[in-house]
């Protein structure tokens, strides 16, 4: 039997000469430092919700219908009648939300541990770039159902483009196919959201591993294992700190997908809306053109950068600004490896400011996301009784949204005028044996 | 392969004019299927005039129509209503309507071709949400100095009975007048300007 299965080994080998060596180049020889820690299961969760994504979203093209008069009931179809309808769907919008919560760690890793700068320059470029694609899959994924909300998030979104002056209110008409969000906007963005973006997704994240593997993984220590001793037990010209991927990294990988679809199995059997986070309960009326949802907002994980658009005012006839304050939230982050002159990577050694500010910085994200979802109008008549809403809450959000901003600044007045104080980096990683 | 002189000037610009003329049916290739985007013929057609009748609004009602998609607020203004507008001038962004976001026949102190009847797209000039209808000159939750008008649900921007924006909030400009005409004392066609119509 093993007999047959090594002949067609070899008889594929002989016609795929390519197969082999990659396969090994990326798994089993491929070097990884050994001191990952928790951090490092995001990125492979990001690739396992992918894959859920894409296979949950095939079953769900079977039966939805992308027509403005029949997505809401094609949705609901799936939910009720569908056998099993449920559970795809849910997969699917609790993956959606997953992906965001996995993604986000995923960067906030990068930042920690200095996972952008040289010579990773590159894998920080198109992971920004998956990040972007993601935000507008997912957008366009959750106009689909055709909820009020959906339609009004559509309405939102798509008139932010319509702030720009001159072009604006016809590339508004252009992205819409109308005067309104309608079956041509629902029809182009089923295609975009099944085909086009999802082509694209999956050929950045090739790129995002190719050029990770070219470079070399990063690691809490922030150290080069490139540049370090050589020589370990598979490979004597290899770096001494470093482990194969397969099957070292792949079995603790496993784990952490262990421990993930456990939670993930949570929320889809017992709380698939997770209180209005994840699908929010306006979603669940027809979209209604000439009816606003009392309080218009998106699904959590854009209301970081919806809450900078609601904090900045007009001014000079124009509500750009605002939309042009959170297209450079989103801007800023790919500049990073540019903006951090610092040379030592890992938050393990570096000064106290980088520390306090990336602390800052997630407050921020925190604080701007309560904004963005109404938090912070619920609370604060609620801990504060009868205060003027409208003021403190500007006054909060704004604040968030200076040290938002202000992270960047710092960073790059930080480590460009050398005010950066830091510790000794190892010349190995501090676990090896 | 005789020639072995190669004239690289004559490989030069031969590469370079295939690249062009390359590059110039690709981009005439996109054309069509940017242009496929536009608003089709169906949806055009769909934002034909509407016509109604305004016998049925009382005093200080709204009625909201639908065109080309777009809610159309009608409001029978009140007196009080009226007298209220010179009033609101200092907290208004555009009090004299100086911003065109109104056909010239519109653009006067209540916004309007009658002062009593308010014609206009109901849409917020921030994001384009439906604002709501705060008419009455009464203490409101948002505020307790209201003095009629409209509040928009999404991200707070307020405008006063005709329309105009107040100062210090999200949206930038006073809500869009469409083109309409009095067909009669008691009809009203939007989407038709009264010289078209005349």
């Amino acid at each position: 039997m093993a007999n047959v299965f090594s002949n067609i080994g070899d008889w594929v080998n002989e016609r795929a000469p390519g197969m082999m060596p990659m396969y090994r180049a990326h798994m089993t020889e491929y070097y990884a430092p050994k001191n990952f820690n928790l951090w490092y299961y995001f990125g492979s969760l990001a690739l396992l919700v992918l894959v859920n994504q894409i296979v949950t979203g095939i079953f769900l093209t079977m039966n939805y219908t992308p027509s403005a008069a029949g997505a809401f009931d094609s949705v609901q179809y799936i939910m009720r009648d569908v056998e099993w309808g449920w559970l795809i769907r849910y997969m699917h919008s609790t993956g959606a939300s997953l992906f965001f919560v996995v993604v986000f760690l995923h960067m906030f890793r990068g930042l920690m541990y200095g996972s952008y700068k040289k010579p990773r320059e590159l894998v920080w470029l198109l992971g920004m770039m998956i990040f972007l694609v993601l935000m507008a899959e997912a957008f366009m994924g959750y106009v689909l159902p055709w909820g009020n909300m959906s339609f009004w998030g559509a309405k939102v979104i798509i008139s932010l483009f319509g702030t720009l002056p001159y072009i604006g209110s016809g590339l508004e008409q252009w992205i819409m196919g109308d005067f309104l969000p309608g079956d041509a906007t629902l029809n182009r963005f089923f295609a975009l959201h099944v085909i086009a973006l999802p082509l694209v997704l999956l050929l950045l994240v090739v790129l995002h591993i190719a050029a990770l593997h070219e470079v070399g993984s990063n690691n809490p220590d922030g150290v080069e294992i490139k540049k370090g001793p050589k020589g370990n037990r598979w490979d004597a010209l290899k770096p001494a700190d470093g482990i194969p991927f397969h099957p070292y990294y792949t079995v603790k990988d496993l784990v952490g997908v262990g421990f993930f679809l456990l939670i993930a199995a949570f929320i889809i059997f017992f709380a698939p809306t997770f209180g209005g986070w994840f699908l929010e309960h306006d979603n669940a009326i027809p979209a209604n053109n000439l009816l606003t949802p009392p309080e218009i907002k998106p699904v959590w994980y854009f209301t970081p950068f919806y809450a900078i658009v609601r904090m900045i005012p007009s001014f000079l006839g124009s509500a750009v600004w605002g939309v042009l304050a959170m297209f450079s939230a989103i801007a800023v982050l790919f500049a990073m490896p540019w903006l951090d002159r610092g040379k030592v990577k890992s938050i393990r050694y570096r000064g106290t400011g980088y520390k306090v500010a990336l602390t800052v910085f997630v407050l921020s994200f925190f604080g701007l996301g309560a904004v963005g979802a109404g938090v912070t109008a619920e609370v604060i008549p609620a801990w504060f009784g009868n205060v003027d809403l409208t003021f403190w809450e500007n006054l909060f959000g704004r604040l968030m949204t200076l040290l938002y901003f202000g992270f960047f600044v710092f960073l790059w007045a930080y480590t460009y005028f050398g005010w950066e104080t830091t510790k000794p980096v190892p010349d190995r990683v501090t676990t090896h044996d | 392969m005789a020639n072995e002189v190669v004239d690289h000037g004559r490989r030069r610009f031969l590469t370079a004019t295939t690249a062009v003329v390359g590059g110039i049916g690709v981009v005439s290739a996109a054309v069509p299927f940017i242009k496929s985007w536009e608003p089709s013929a169906r949806a055009k057609a769909a934002g034909a005039p509407v016509t109604q009748s305004l016998k049925k609004i009382e005093k200080g009602q709204q009625l909201i129509v639908a065109w080309r998609s777009l809610p159309v607020f009608i409001v029978n203004r009140t007196p009080a209503q009226l007298a209220q507008l010179p009033k609101e001038d200092p907290l208004l962004v555009d009090p004299k309507s100086e911003v065109e976001q109104q056909p010239k026949y519109a653009q006067n102190e209540t916004r309007s071709i009658k002062p009593e009847w308010l014609v206009m797209v109901g849409i917020c000039t921030h994001l384009g949400c439906v604002p709501d209808f705060y008419g009455e000159i009464k203490p409101e939750p948002f505020d307790p100095n209201w003095k009629g008008g409209y509040y928009c649900p999404c991200h707070h921007s307020r405008y006063d009975i005709a329309g105009r924006v107040y100062k210090n909030v999200p949206a930038p400009k006073n809500m869009q007048v469409p083109p309409y005409h009095f067909v009669d004392d008691t009809t009203v066609q939007i989407g038709v300007d009264p010289k078209e119509a005349g």
